[in-house]
């Protein structure tokens, strides 16, 4: 069985996703490294989520298909860019969110964090689909991400410890 | 309490304004550059300036100018952009020079109004009031051609090496208090699809 982060590579480069930028994680650690060895992408971290959203939101006005890899603490800094840029500009921003808070997290702060994600996600009809089974893999995120290019959506995927197999001394 | 010691190049600035900068940046402008403006007046300036619809006119998303045209220069490198910015706005996001200064776009021009305040939501004092220099800053973050414009000729004469450059370069200018010319289109799915067919990503 192909591993997820080889199956998310796939499916970005499928629909023709070559720029990333990321906030890094641990969990994100695999798909960064396995995005960073391919040569079809432009990859790089940012200061802030936010300022990864702008990035991505511009490089797709001029032409360039982009995502943002984050985690759900940073996910949490982006109501406003979501609710002043992405959605009202009508820009299929995408977003790959690596799930901690849940699952066994150790981190009160992180675990209270985590239970804003979604409720924000749907009080701005941002379509969400959360990757937690390998058989669904390839088919969730490759129409979520063709969905939002056709609807000119934002949209986000949310990697869940289901998916990704964290080992909980893995997530300091 | 301080107000704007004059700093590192030691040259006292004269205050510029915003609407006649933004005005002598559109008028260099022929092959089809894109500008993304900032947030409140300095939208509103390069409103009033002359609409063109290779500009973007951000309306929310304080602080996210320069990150976009970050985006825009990567998705097409044989463009010029230029991003116009406010000094609150630039003092919101600075993490975002050190990415420029990393990234390296040959074709990104970077300019700041700053007029030390909030000037739009009651002209508060902003850090750059207190001595916050934010030409220094973008230095420190690695953007080595980032200077102070301290006088109209200087910002035509650094303007004309910025456009021409194969690095990014940020122009910083102190300004007077003068309010914003005129106010931008509010319907940002409008301004997003004008913008993308300037740049010929929408036909």
């Amino acid at each position: 069985m192909s591993r997820w982060y080889d199956v998310i590579v796939d499916v970005l480069k499928r629909n023709q996703i070559r720029l990333v930028t990321y906030v890094p994680d641990k969990v994100l650690t695999p798909l960064i490294k396995a995005i960073e060895a391919d040569g079809y992408f432009t990859v790089f971290a940012v200061a802030r989520e936010e300022e990864a959203v702008g990035i991505v939101c511009g490089s797709w006005m001029g032409g360039l298909r982009g995502i943002v890899l984050m985690q759900t603490s940073g996910f949490a800094t982006l109501g406003n860019v979501l609710a002043s840029l992405a959605v009202p500009y009508q820009i299929p921003l995408l977003m790959i969110v690596s799930e901690r808070g849940t699952l066994g997290e150790f981190n009160q702060g992180q675990a209270l964090v985590c239970r804003t994600m979604r409720p924000l996600l749907t009080s701005l009809g941002i379509e969400t689909h959360t990757l937690s089974r390998s058989d669904e893999l390839d088919f969730t995120a490759d129409r979520t991400i063709s969905q939002a290019i056709a609807t000119q959506a934002p949209a986000a995927l949310i990697l869940s410890p289901l998916l990704t197999h964290a080992k909980r001394q893995e997530l300091q | 309490m301080s107000t704007r010691p004059s700093q590192g190049e030691a040259v006292q600035s004269q205050l510029l304004n915003r609407f006649d900068l933004t005005a002598r940046l559109l008028s260099r402008l022929t092959r089809d550059e894109a500008v993304i403006g900032g947030i409140g007046n300095t939208n509103f300036d390069l409103w009033a300036a002359g609409r063109r619809p290779q500009n973007f006119y951000m309306l929310g998303s304080m602080g996210l100018a320069f990150p976009i045209a970050l985006g825009v220069a990567l998705a097409q490198p044989r463009r010029r952009v230029v991003a116009i910015e406010g000094d609150g706005s630039l003092l919101m996001q600075l993490g975002c020079l050190a990415t420029i200064a990393e990234r390296c776009p040959a074709n990104l021009t970077l300019l700041v109004m700053d007029n030390a305040s909030y000037q739009i939501t009651g002209s508060q004092p902003t850090a750059t009031h207190y001595g916050a220099d934010l030409v220094a800053i973008a230095k420190g973050c690695g953007l080595a051609d980032s200077f102070w414009a301290h006088a109209t000729e200087a910002y035509e004469g650094l303007l004309e090496t910025a456009l021409s450059s194969d690095r990014p370069h940020l122009i910083a200018a102190r300004i007077d208090k003068s309010p914003g010319q005129g106010s931008t289109d509010r319907d940002p799915s409008w301004i997003r699809d004008s913008f993308m067919r300037g740049l010929g990503t929408r036909q």
